[in-house]
Parts: structure tokens; C-alpha cells; sequence
């Protein structure tokens, strides 16, 4: 019981950082029914900028809670703008000259996209991974209970708690963007129709710039989370976290909101149950295996709307 | 609203649209007046649509030149901006023959998409709206009523929170020209706004764009085969056949010119003397119908 607690603390935090990446693709495939197979790599920029930042800054886990704090939103504002900006511009370079082209163009576009971030990053930052002391430290002891083994303690870490209730605070405010802005309601319809879209005077090039840039900064938060987390990142920290959030985007249901923060959260909760009860190593092939039944069953996944031809 | 001093807010000159070897329109030149109704007619296949294509920007005529002016004096040429644009700046608005409203929101939302660039200024492009300033509220609160004042003139405000793909056939045709509206343009072009409705719809619909037109600044360009709506209330009828103009003048004018009436009933050359007979037996018909 104990365990299965301290796992789903564990899976909670872990679906927290994917559902906020799997925003970025959802979103993306929602309004130019494509997958920005770049994404991943866009949050591994995020994380890498941050990481950059706490090392400019100076930030360890030795200053004041309030200090690390604001040091912490400044640290998430620059990887934010750093995310949105390369984001922005791949979709300026690689993606808007392919529309109107067949489907596959833009997405083998955002491949070599993917790659070319990778090895910028490579080249530019070297390919050893670069690590930090604990930043957020501390928590919560939230059960303790004496076992044959020794003593188990169920734990919530001060990091844990930000990770969650920054993601919460992150969905509520996009989730109000979403459906009770102009912007929000210009984005829908973009997604709906965008020539219709147009002919009410709505810069639709301006809306999907718009798209990229709010999917990068969340999965720049993302980055930076995960950095924090882990204490830890590279250059290919982007590539399995992408298509974990990826998974993720499409097991909740592409194209819906709720259901990349769903299928987040299962992915997670998938891995760090796998990890637990069975073995470590096959984590990965379980929350695959997870897509393939989802899909099989439900191919528009949890939360998705059936697929409707349009006319 | 007939004024005796007719200016002219739309003018199309010499408009040329090949696809191909297809040459849809071709040399096409008429004028559209300020707060008139002027309707495009023709048999299938003449080219109404692709003239309202090129006029909202959907296609760039191979040739020709298409102005819109406001009544402050401001001119658009049409055929060089992007279709948003149009939109935006000239104020031209359009409904299309099959209906594309947003299915997926609700009839209220339809509006106030129609509201967006205006409520995106007012929101500081939505950072003091996300902030919850006080002036984007007022602008959003301005932008309900308006959408709600449609919504009473069209008869749909019970369903203002209702997804727009629920509404009847009917109901959702209203709702595109009150979406068109709520974009204030100064010119809107209606693709058949009278297809699939029964004939009390339609005397409904003659209302309501006689309302539009005598409410509001604005002048309207129809394309429509229900003879009852366009002789009802056209001010100027443009006849097209074959992507070139055969007739342009009052609706009067228009019913009896014997280019139309072969148009439309396909009368031979040769068959010249004929046509007389068949232009008394047509203006009569039509003129029933009106």
C-alpha cells in the first residue's frame, strides 16, 4: 500500500511533465493536422536553456526558498521566450512554405527539424551530460511504517509538489485561453475551417505562429521541470520524452486538450507502475504496448472525437 | 433605400479568371452602388461563384482589376490583398452556397469569431485580456450584445448555446448571414442565400435582407436562382452566361432583354424571330413570380 502510494506520487509527477509536452503536439495537429515531430527536441531546447540559465545565475539549492523561487520563474521565462522563439522560427522555415503540399511533406520537414536541433545543441553545448546539484530540496514525510526490510517512508518531495501544482496552474490558465479568449475562439475555428476562418479577417498564418509558440513555452516549462527533477539533461533528452508525450497526445486523443493532459498522466502512471511491480527495463515497451490496445479498441483515442469525414 | 445619387462601393473592371485552359470569367465589368442590393444571375455553370471568389480573395483573377470603396473615401484594390485582409480592411464579408458555419461551437461563439480582430486589439493581443483588464471586458461585453442583437434579428437567441451544427437547414443559413454582420462589413456577398428554403423561408429572408440593407451601411451582392428573392428586392440585376456579362440594368430591364431570356432558355441564333414570343411568354412568367 505504501508503495503503491509512493508510485503514484511518482507517476503523477512524471504524466504532469509528458501531459505538459503532449499540449504542444495536440495543439499542433489540431490546427494544421500535423505532428511536429520537433516538439520533443523544442522541450530539450527549453530544458537545455534553463539549465544554461541556472548555471549564468548562479542558482543552488543553498539560497533562501523565496530566492530560488523568483530565480526559478526568471529561469522559466528565458527558456520559455529561448523555446518559443526556435519553435517559431522552424515553423517559419520548415513548415508554413510545405502547406498546401502533400501530407508527409511538412512531417519529414519536422524530422530533419528534430534532427537539426539535436545536433546544434550537440555541437554547440557538447554531448556529455550536464548535471546540477538539487535545486529544490526538501518534502514531505506523508507515511512511515516498519517492514521486515526496514523502515519504508512514503514521500512527497518540495520538487514533486512544484512540478504538480505549476502544471495545474499552467492547464487552468491555458485551458481559460483556450475557450474563453478571442484568441482561444480564433484558434478553434482556425482548426475547424481555416478559409472560413479567414474570410471573417483572421490572420490564420498569425494564429498558427500563435499555436507554436504557446506549445513550445509549455513544453519549455516541461523542460525546465524535468532538469529540476532529474538534475540532469543533454541534447537527446528531447527524443524519448517527445515520443512518450507524443504517445501520450494520441492515447488521450489527438487534437483534444483534456486528453493530452490525460493521456499524460496514464502514460506516466503506466511507466512508473511497470517500473515498480515489474521489471524497470521493459517500461517503455509496456506504456507502447497500453497505445497499441487503446488504438486497437479506441482508434480516436480516450478523450478524441470520432473521426467525421468533411464534406 | 434606392438614393438618387448613386455612387458606386464596389467596381469590377475588364476581370478575367482562367483555370487552365478554362476560362471561367472572362472580361467581366460591372459596378455594385452604395446601400443597393444588386444580384448576379445567370444559368449553371455561368460563373457567379467564381466572380464572389475573386471579389473575397479565394482566387487571383488572371486579369482585371476589382476597387471597393467606403464612403469615406478609402479604396481597396481587392485583387492584390490576401484574403484576411479583405476581410479585415475592405469589410467584405460572404456566406457560401453550401453552409460553413463552425459546427463544433456554439451559435454564440460563430459571432463572436466574427469579432475576433477587433477584440484582439481591445485585449492587447490577449495578454491585458488573459490580465483581465477592464477595457477588453467592456469590448468582449460590447461584442456578446452585438452578437446578441443578431441573434434576436434572425430569430436564434434561444439557441444561443446550442453547437451550430444542431440548427436546422433554415436556421443555420440566417445564422451565416448574421456571422457575415457581425464582421460590419461594408459589403456583403450572399452565395445563394435562398437555396433549400421553402418558400415561406424565403419571403422571411427578402425581410431580412431589406432590414440589413436599410439598417445598416452596408450594400449587398446576392447570387440567386429563386426569381421570387432576386425580383423581389434587387435594386440592379447583372446577368452572366458562359463567364460574360449579357445584361446589366433594373430588374424591369433585365426580365424583358432578349439576351437573357436565350440564356436561360437556350433559344438558337437562327431561331432570331422567335424570341420576341418567348420574351413576352418569360417576362410574364417571371413576372408572376415576383
Amino acid at each position: 500500500m505504501e508503495y503503491f502510494l509512493q508510485q503514484l506520487i511518482n507517476g503523477i509527477t512524471l504524466g504532469s511533465i509528458y501531459g505538459l509536452i503532449a499540449i504542444g503536439y495536440t495543439m499542433v495537429y489540431g490546427i494544421i493536422g500535423m505532428i511536429n515531430f520537433a516538439h520533443g527536441d523544442v522541450f530539450m531546447v527549453g530544458s537545455v536553456a534553463a539549465f544554461l540559465v541556472v548555471l549564468g545565475i548562479g542558482l543552488t539549492g543553498g539560497s533562501g526558498i523565496l530566492m530560488i523561487l523568483l530565480a526559478l520563474v526568471l529561469v522559466a521565462a528565458v527558456a520559455m521566450v529561448v523555446a518559443a522563439a526556435y519553435n517559431w522560427t522552424i515553423e517559419r522555415l520548415a513548415y508554413k512554405p510545405l502547406r498546401g503540399s502533400f501530407r508527409l511533406a511538412p512531417l519529414i520537414s519536422a524530422i530533419g527539424m528534430s534532427i537539426v536541433l539535436q545536433e546544434f545543441v550537440r555541437v554547440n553545448q557538447e554531448g556529455r551530460p550536464k548535471p546540477v546539484q538539487p535545486i529544490v530540496t526538501g518534502g514531505y514525510e506523508i507515511m512511515r511504517r516498519a517492514t521486515e526490510a526496514g523502515e519504508f517512508i512514503v514521500r512527497l518531495t518540495n520538487m514533486q509538489i512544484l512540478i504538480i501544482v505549476s502544471t495545474l496552474i499552467l492547464m487552468a490558465v491555458f485551458t481559460i485561453l483556450i475557450q474563453k479568449t478571442s484568441l482561444g475562439r480564433a484558434q478553434r475555428a482556425c482548426e475547424q475551417d481555416q478559409k472560413m476562418a479567414a474570410l471573417l479577417g483572421i490572420d490564420v498564418d498569425r494564429t498558427i505562429s500563435i499555436t507554436f509558440i504557446m506549445g513550445a513555452a509549455l513544453a519549455a516549462f516541461a523542460g525546465l521541470m524535468f532538469f529540476l527533477y532529474y538534475g540532469v539533461t543533454d541534447f537527446f533528452v528531447g527524443f524519448l520524452a517527445g515520443i512518450k508525450a507524443f504517445t501520450a497526445a494520441v492515447l488521450g486523443g489527438i487534437g483534444s486538450l483534456p486528453g493530452a493532459m490525460l493521456g499524460g498522466l496514464v502514460i506516466g502512471l503506466i511507466e512508473t507502475m511497470w517500473s515498480a511491480y515489474f521489471t524497470v527495463e521493459y517500461k517503455d515497451v509496456a506504456a507502447f504496448t497500453v497505445l497499441i490496445i487503446v488504438l486497437i479498441f479506441m482508434p480516436q483515442g480516450l478523450l478524441g472525437k470520432p473521426e467525421v469525414e468533411k464534406v | 433605400m434606392a438614393t438618387a445619387n448613386k455612387t458606386p462601393v464596389l467596381t469590377v473592371e475588364h476581370v478575367t479568371m482562367r483555370f487552365g485552359g478554362l476560362t471561367a470569367v472572362s472580361d467581366l465589368s460591372f459596378e455594385a452602388n452604395r446601400n443597393e442590393i444588386t444580384a448576379l444571375i445567370g444559368p449553371n455553370g455561368a460563373g457567379k461563384t467564381t466572380v464572389f471568389n475573386c471579389i473575397t480573395g479565394f482566387y487571383k483573377p488572371t486579369e482585371g482589376k476589382i476597387a471597393l470603396r467606403h464612403a469615406d473615401g478609402s479604396e481597396f484594390l481587392l485583387e492584390r490583398m490576401d484574403d484576411f485582409r479583405i476581410a479585415q480592411h475592405a469589410k467584405v464579408a460572404r456566406t457560401f452556397q453550401n453552409i460553413r458555419l463552425f459546427s463544433g461551437m456554439t451559435v454564440l461563439e460563430n459571432l463572436m469569431v466574427a469579432q475576433h480582430n477587433k477584440l484582439m486589439v481591445a485585449s492587447g493581443y490577449t495578454v491585458a485580456g488573459v490580465l483581465g483588464s477592464s477595457h477588453y471586458r467592456r469590448a468582449e461585453k460590447d461584442a456578446i450584445e452585438l452578437a446578441k442583437a443578431w441573434l434576436e434579428k434572425v430569430r436564434l437567441i434561444d439557441r444561443a448555446d446550442d453547437p451550430a451544427g444542431d440548427l436546422p437547414y433554415g436556421d443555420q443559413r440566417r445564422l451565416e448571414i448574421a456571422r457575415a454582420m457581425c464582421t460590419e462589413p461594408r459589403l456583403l456577398c450572399l452565395d445563394e442565400p435562398a437555396a433549400g428554403l421553402n418558400p415561406r423561408e424565403s419571403e422571411e429572408l427578402n425581410k431580412l435582407l431589406r432590414a440589413i440593407r436599410s439598417e445598416n451601411d452596408v450594400s449587398i451582392l446576392l447570387i440567386e436562382h429563386d426569381m421570387s428573392v432576386v425580383m423581389g428586392i434587387s435594386d440592379h440585376i447583372v446577368v452572366l452566361d458562359y463567364g460574360q456579362k449579357i445584361s446589366d440594368g433594373t430588374p424591369h430591364h433585365v426580365k424583358s432583354d432578349p439576351a437573357v431570356i436565350r440564356a436561360y432558355l437556350g433559344v438558337d441564333e437562327e431561331e432570331e424571330e422567335k424570341d420576341a414570343l418567348a420574351a413576352k411568354a418569360v417576362a410574364e412568367a417571371v413576372g408572376d413570380q415576383a
